[in-house]
């Protein structure tokens, strides 16, 4: 077992392979269960999940790494996902992620020094209508500019 | 007690609508103001949004954009007695919501309750419309069902534009001990939100939808298949289905007709490929979302091996409104083999973007200057990209297209899932031609070689064009590179990737630092 997990997340994980090691097609909704409650899924529960859902260790990292969505390291406490697709790219989202990256001193995939922030790159959030539009945690932000986004990071991180 | 609605889709939470509902609560409890505030979907006007609306007598009054600074000035102008003098006189006030120049132009058929309900009210649903589809259903045969969404002439919404009553056909004849019905909702491109606005605003159609689709072919279980990206849609499904479950519209016995369907959620992981239906399949198993050689087709050997039905959203959301007013009803709208109706979004550098539902035969220009009122920026509207990531960009000369998949085939386009995303004249469309290529690396499920080589070496070839190197000589790689793309792809992420490509090179050559005859040479 990961030693970096805790009992109760070890717990947690147990529950969730429990739960799906039946259902047909259940790595993909596992996954996301483990993920949601620990935020990622640790590459050493992988044998555990292997054999609960009788595939192999390879399966499991196969489907982990094809997905954009799934992590397998701890990331910062808040993630930011800007969009990068052709909408948000024709009100000028290729300025706004050039300045949150230079204002955040990070590049997509990494986490503020504090720990705060991870910046994700994300293809459209279907909120086309209003670009350039940006993602904090689960909530969806539209005519976003780098002022607008600076601010919702300081008011989720000290507000 | 007087009404006041306050949408609570995804994009109009994104500007706000949240806050501007919390201040109306709060004004209301403060001034002594008796009123119920519904949460319902978005109207689509997404220049407007958060657009607040207050029942009258003569109908729904609009008020927007509401932001919670406006709040106190609406309750100083009396908003919720809308029709008085006091309120019209209010910088905000926009009038009969139904007399809005947007809303009167559009034919809005599977988008019939979409703003104008609470989403997640059953009875709401019941009121205006809903499950009269699936009560005419009970009383028709499987091959009755299929009959009239083929005889509508309903289309796959998604993109492909397969008729949906053929491929349900198909599945019906089928014989399997297991069938399922799968909606695919994993709704990836860019300019594109009408399957969320379904999911979020009027979830009820969906689910209706695809009992319908259950009911007809002999399928007992249903999946959609929901993008990682929309937890708001997520978490209004969720509900609904349980609400439907609770009611007996959805499980074991439909109201009492002996019919099951059960229905559940699954979300995606935010792999663009897992759009395409094999893809998306793989992905339900529990596996890398690798494209499948067809044939077998799905509808033949689908989920888990069984006969299936893969639909888009839109595509079921649609069944209803067939089920319940006819085939013929639905087919009289629309233009040659473009049948019924296509909800239009609008994005991108356009003043005045949203939801356009109309019947097929609208030119791209009416959209972008009537509905659309021109460029966000005041500049000239210089390139369309219509049909998402994997569509051909459009210069001004092809404007007048009217919106017809024929119409659209015939000028090397695609009119896809009915996404327009504008661009003004700083666009520089060489860019976009890389972008296509690195999206299309970054997304490519890695299955065939055209796709998962090709699409890498496309962002090294444009790189080399973009620097000027060896122009003759790149420009014909690049051609020749999109033909082994287009000819030898598994599915429409590398086959098709090369349509905003080469429709850049061939409209835009200026902007590949070319004249019109090097592009064509």
């Amino acid at each position: 077992m990961d030693n970096t997990l805790s009992h109760e997340q070890h717990a947690q994980i147990q529950a969730h392979i429990q739960a799906h090691q039946h259902v047909p097609g259940g790595l993909m909704p596992l996954l996301h269960a483990i993920q949601d409650d620990i935020g990622y899924v640790p590459e050493a529960v992988y044998p555990e999940i292997a054999k609960a859902l009788a595939l192999s260790v390879a399966e499991v990292h196969g489907v982990v790494s094809f997905y954009h969505h799934f992590r397998t390291h701890p990331i910062g406490k808040h993630i930011l996902q800007v969009c990068r697709a052709e909408s948000c790219q024709s009100m000028g989202s290729a300025k706004l992620e050039a300045e949150l990256k230079a204002k955040l001193g990070v590049d997509y995939h990494q986490t503020t020094a504090d720990g705060e922030v991870t910046l994700l790159p994300v293809y459209c959030l279907g909120n086309c209508g209003c670009s350039p539009a940006v993602m904090l945690d689960d909530e969806v932000y539209g005519r976003m500019s780098t002022d607008k986004v600076t601010a919702l990071i300081s008011e989720v991180c000290h507000g | 007690m007087v009404k006041v609605y306050v949408p609570i889709d995804s994009t109009a939470l994104s500007l706000g609508a949240e806050r501007t509902a919390k201040k109306i609560m709060q004004e209301a409890q403060s001034r002594g103001v008796e009123m119920t505030l519904v949460r319902n979907g978005s109207r689509g006007l997404f220049w407007l949004e958060p657009l607040v609306e207050v029942e009258t007598a003569q109908g729904r009054v609009a008020f927007g954009p509401v932001q919670p600074s406006d709040v106190a000035g609406l309750f100083n102008a009396e908003f919720t007695n809308a029709l008085a003098d006091k309120a019209k006189a209010h910088p905000l006030y926009l009038g009969l919501t139904d007399e809005l120049a947007w809303l009167k132009k559009q034919q809005r058929l599977t988008f019939a309750r979409v703003g104008i309900t609470d989403p997640l009210s059953l009875e709401d649903y019941l009121a205006h419309d809903g499950y009269q589809g699936l009560k005419n259903a009970l009383a028709m045969s499987g091959a009755d069902i299929v009959k009239a969404v083929t005889d509508s002439g309903l289309r796959g919404r998604g993109g492909a534009a397969f008729p949906t009553g053929i491929k349900w056909n198909t599945v019906l004849n089928a014989p399997a001990e297991q069938k399922y019905v799968v909606c695919n909702a994993d709704e990836g491109d860019s300019g594109t939100y009408s399957d969320r606005m379904i999911m979020e605003d009027d979830p009820f159609v969906l689910i209706e939808g695809m009992t319908i689709a259950g009911i007809a072919v002999g399928a007992t279980q249903g999946y959609i298949y929901l993008r990682s990206e929309y937890p708001h849609a997520l978490k209004t499904l969720n509900e609904a289905i349980r609400k439907a479950n609770l009611a007996g519209y959805l499980g074991e016995n439909i109201l009492g007709s002996g019919h099951t369907f059960h229905l559940e959620v699954r979300r995606a992981a935010g792999a663009y490929v897992c759009g395409e239906e094999t893809s998306l399949l793989e992905s339900l198993e529990g596996k890398r979302g690798l494209v499948r050689f067809k044939p077998p087709l799905p509808a033949i050997e689908g989920l888990f091996g069984k006969p299936t039905i893969v639909n888009n959203v839109i595509s079921l959301a649609t069944v209803p409104i067939i089920l319940d007013k006819g085939a013929q009803y639905y087919a009289d709208y629309g233009m040659g083999r473009s049948r019924g109706t296509l909800p239009i979004q609008l994005a991108g550098n356009l003043k005045q973007t949203g939801l356009v539902e109309l019947a097929f035969g609208a030119t791209l220009r009416e959209l972008l200057y009537d509905h659309g009122g021109g460029s966000a920026s005041g500049r000239p509207i210089r390139a369309v990209q219509v049909g998402g990531p994997l569509g051909a960009y459009l210069p001004e000369s092809q404007f007048d297209t009217p919106l017809d998949y024929e119409a659209f085939t015939k000028i090397w386009a695609v009119l896809g899932h009915g996404g327009i995303v504008a661009f003004d004249d700083s666009v520089d469309m060489a860019n976009m031609a890389r972008y296509a290529f690195e999206f299309c690396a970054v997304e490519s499920c890695g299955k065939c070689t055209p796709c998962r080589i090709g699409s890498t070496r496309g962002v090294e070839v444009m790189d080399k064009i973009v620097l000027g190197k060896n122009h003759p000589q790149n420009v014909q790689l690049l051609r020749d590179l999109s033909d082994t793309m287009l000819n030898g792809s598994l599915c429409a992420l590398g086959g098709m990737t090369p349509y905003p490509v080469l429709s850049a090179l061939n409209h835009f050559p200026e902007d590949f630092g070319l004249s019109n005859k090097e592009a064509a040479a």
